[in-house]
């Protein structure tokens, strides 16, 4: 019966279990078209938790989401970074696109008040991405957030160790990133629909750096410093950074 | 504020008025303050303070110029308002009148409220604490011929009594000039203006140009949510007075007085002008929460030095501020009340090589430059970390490879800050993306300064 498949296709409450689950609430697009094929919603979830669990710090974990918190700053929504491990370095996310008048650093002394803060800005409609590095959190703790990401429909981005990967987690969608050849393979532990076994390779050139190589032949390099390397591997492996 | 004890106010060793408590046990105003205690042995007993209630008076009219520019006095407990020319804005008289029985209530007073087409006759319905709405003149005659004549408050009240007039309408009855000759003319100047029938101006009430206020606590409090519940009744006076200005504020003084040790002064500022008493409460409550008060609390006075224009905004149907969106101060302000004022900025590019200066601390929301950067990394170490040296090759958790430079960073002679570097982009052994640098001095010492994440 052909008329009921289409039926089912069309019912807004129903899904089948080899596809992505319908999301709601439209994503936020990456940037990435491989991502976005993956990603319930065609992006990083509004209104919900996603996690990010990067193998260790500086493989591109910020890198990935530039072009969606761009996005966003360009629409006027603020960005709440709650306790970065570092400073958030302003001529990167120039660089990146976002608009710096939209970006909030808040530093916190105490997980609780990092949680806090991270929850007020959830909720506001006038925050448009939240990025927040907790050390620790429960399970509870995040099933908080989680709820008021749905209130502010936003995106709540938590960056957690690898080691996190273990415990359950009421997020609607965790990633690990790990570093492969030639780029950045992105692992989906958890999405709202068919689980994906395969990791996402993100190549090395995707970085917002075309015009990189030009650059850097204009610029003086003195050959004699222990830093000759062959410039063609440079130009290569700078589109990463 | 409520206490745990009855409460109650006297004047020259008599009650004048007494809480619901204190009424429960039997006391009723005009008893003898013996007889008080005699029958409440807990009662806290308060002298009455003329000076407070003209000051509080003076509040209610400031609160109360949000619904009418015209406002007028008549001490010590009675504020006149005409607000027919405020009609049509507030949707009625029943409105009005439900608009200053919920802010009166909210700044802790109670009263009798009552209108009618003249000023004199809605002070005598709100005297004789009937609560009457007229607003059509017709039936104004009427309702007032069943006022009784203590409503006067003159002094012949016992002459009147004598002559068998208890009423208005039995004043009325009584020829005029008869009347005029036994009582004076003022009697029947008043009666004559309650009715209409004479002009009755008023000297009209004057905005001040700062707001103060101050309330003294019942009871010696040191729990947040004893001194916001007082608080609020001076939020909310702000907020009527604010109303009245079309205009909002962004610094509010709060200071809390104690017995011996100086008061504690709470300084609230806001991003962006605002006026509304809720949203000041919740400021205020994480401030309160914050602060060591070195002994209880007294009284609490509230000060408003500085005011800007603000436009009236609509009232919400959704009560959550939160969700509506472009109110990004407020967020601000909320994270600020609780972690400090430092703790939440945003950040601006600057004109400067050097690196740790290209980035700065702003304010959320600042105007912008333009400037182009070398490729830069999106973490900044706080302060540059010293690498190892293994054979003249850097090392972080493993020997560096050195992928890009150098960028040679030499500026800032002019403020004694200088820098001599030439920068790196590096990769470690685990693949992690580096930026570092190399002092030009002999030493030529390595450092680690950002993350390409």
């Amino acid at each position: 019966m052909p008329g009921l498949a289409t039926a089912l296709d069309q019912h807004p409450g129903v899904w089948r279990g080899s596809e992505l689950a319908r999301s709601a609430c439209p994503g936020v697009a990456t940037g990435f078209a491989a991502l976005d094929a993956e990603l319930p919603g065609g992006g990083w979830p509004g209104g919900a938790l996603t996690e990010i669990l990067p193998q260790h710090e500086g493989i591109g974990e910020l890198r990935i989401l530039g072009p969606a918190l761009a996005q966003l700053s360009g629409q006027g929504k603020f960005i709440a970074w709650i306790a970065p491990p570092y400073l958030p370095y302003a001529p990167a996310l120039a660089a990146a696109g976002i608009a710096l008048a939209r970006v909030v650093i808040v530093k916190t002394a105490k997980d609780s008040d990092s949680l806090w803060a991270a929850e007020q800005a959830l909720r506001t409609a006038a925050c448009g991405g939240v990025l927040a590095w907790p050390r620790r959190i429960s399970y509870t703790e995040l099933r908080r957030l989680q709820l008021a990401a749905e209130a502010g429909g936003s995106l709540a981005l938590l960056f957690r160790p690898s080691e996190a990967a273990r415990e359950p987690t009421p997020a609607a969608l965790r990633i690990a990133l790990a570093t492969a050849a030639g780029g950045l393979a992105l692992s989906i532990l958890k999405r709202r629909g068919a689980p994906l076994t395969r990791p996402i390779l993100l190549p090395a050139s995707l970085a917002p750096a075309s015009g990189l190589s030009s650059r850097h032949d204009a610029h003086a390099v003195d050959s004699t410093t222990s830093a000759a390397a062959a410039a063609g591997s440079v130009s290569a492996r700078l589109a990463l950074a | 504020m409520p206490s745990p004890e009855p409460c109650a106010v006297a004047e020259r060793q008599r009650l004048l008025v007494c809480d619901a408590k204190a009424a429960a046990r039997g006391l009723r105003a005009g008893m003898p303050v013996s007889a008080a205690l005699a029958l409440a042995p807990g009662l806290r007993l308060r002298e009455r303070e003329t000076a407070a209630e003209t000051e509080a008076l003076l509040g209610i009219a400031a609160w109360a110029m949000q619904c009418t520019s015209s406002v007028a006095l008549e001490f010590p407990d009675l504020v006149l308002l005409e607000v027919s020319g405020s009609l049509k804005l507030f949707g009625g008289l029943a409105q009005i009148e439900a608009r200053l029985r919920q802010g009166l209530a909210a700044m802790g007073y109670s009263a009798h409220l009552a209108a009618a087409p003249t000023a004199r006759a809605a002070s005598w319905f709100a005297r004789s604490g009937r609560h009457r709405l007229i607003a059509d003149a017709a039936l104004l005659e009427n309702e007032l011929r069943a006022l009784p004549v203590s409503v006067l408050q003159c002094a012949e009240e016992e002459v009147l009594s004598s002559i068998g007039a208890g009423s208005i309408g039995d004043l009325l009855a009584l020829p005029r000039a008869g009347l005029a000759r036994r009582l004076g003319q003022p009697l029947l100047d008043a009666l004559d203006q309650a009715l209409g029938r004479l002009p009755d101006p008023r000297g009209a009430f004057v905005l001040p140009e700062k707001f103060g206020a101050a309330i003294e606590l019942p009871a010696e409090a040191t729990q947040t949510e004893a001194l916001l519940f007082a608080a609020q009744r001076l939020l909310a006076q702000l907020e009527g007075f604010l109303a009245a200005r079309a205009a909002g504020t962004r610094r509010l003084l709060l200071s809390l007085a104690h017995r011996a040790a100086p008061a504690t002064r709470i300084e609230l500022g806001l991003v962006a002008a605002c006026r509304e008493a809720a949203h000041f409460a919740l400021l205020l409550r994480e401030r309160l929460q914050q602060t060591a008060l070195p002994e209880a609390v007294r009284a609490i006075a509230l000060e408003v030095q500085a005011i800007e224009p603000l436009e009236h905004s609509n009232q919400s149907l959704f009560s959550d501020e939160l969700q509506q969106e472009g109110n990004w101060p407020r967020l601000i302000e909320r994270l600020r009340s609780r972690l400090g004022a430092a703790a939440v900025h945003g950040m601006a590019l600057c004109a400067d090589h050097r690196p740790e200066r290209a980035s700065a601390r702003a304010e959320p929301g600042a105007r912008q430059l333009a400037l182009d950067f070398e490729l830069r990394p999106f973490w900044l170490l706080e302060r540059p970390q010293a690498l190892e040296e293994m054979g003249s090759v850097p090392c972080h958790q493993g020997p560096l490879k050195l992928l890009a430079g150098p960028e040679r960073i030499e500026s800032g002679w002019w403020d004694g800050a200088d820098i001599a570097r030439d920068y790196f982009i590096a990769r470690a052994a685990n693949e992690a993306l580096l930026w570092v640098y190399r002092e030009r001095s002999p030493a030529g010492a390595w450092y680690l300064h950002g993350i390409f994440s």
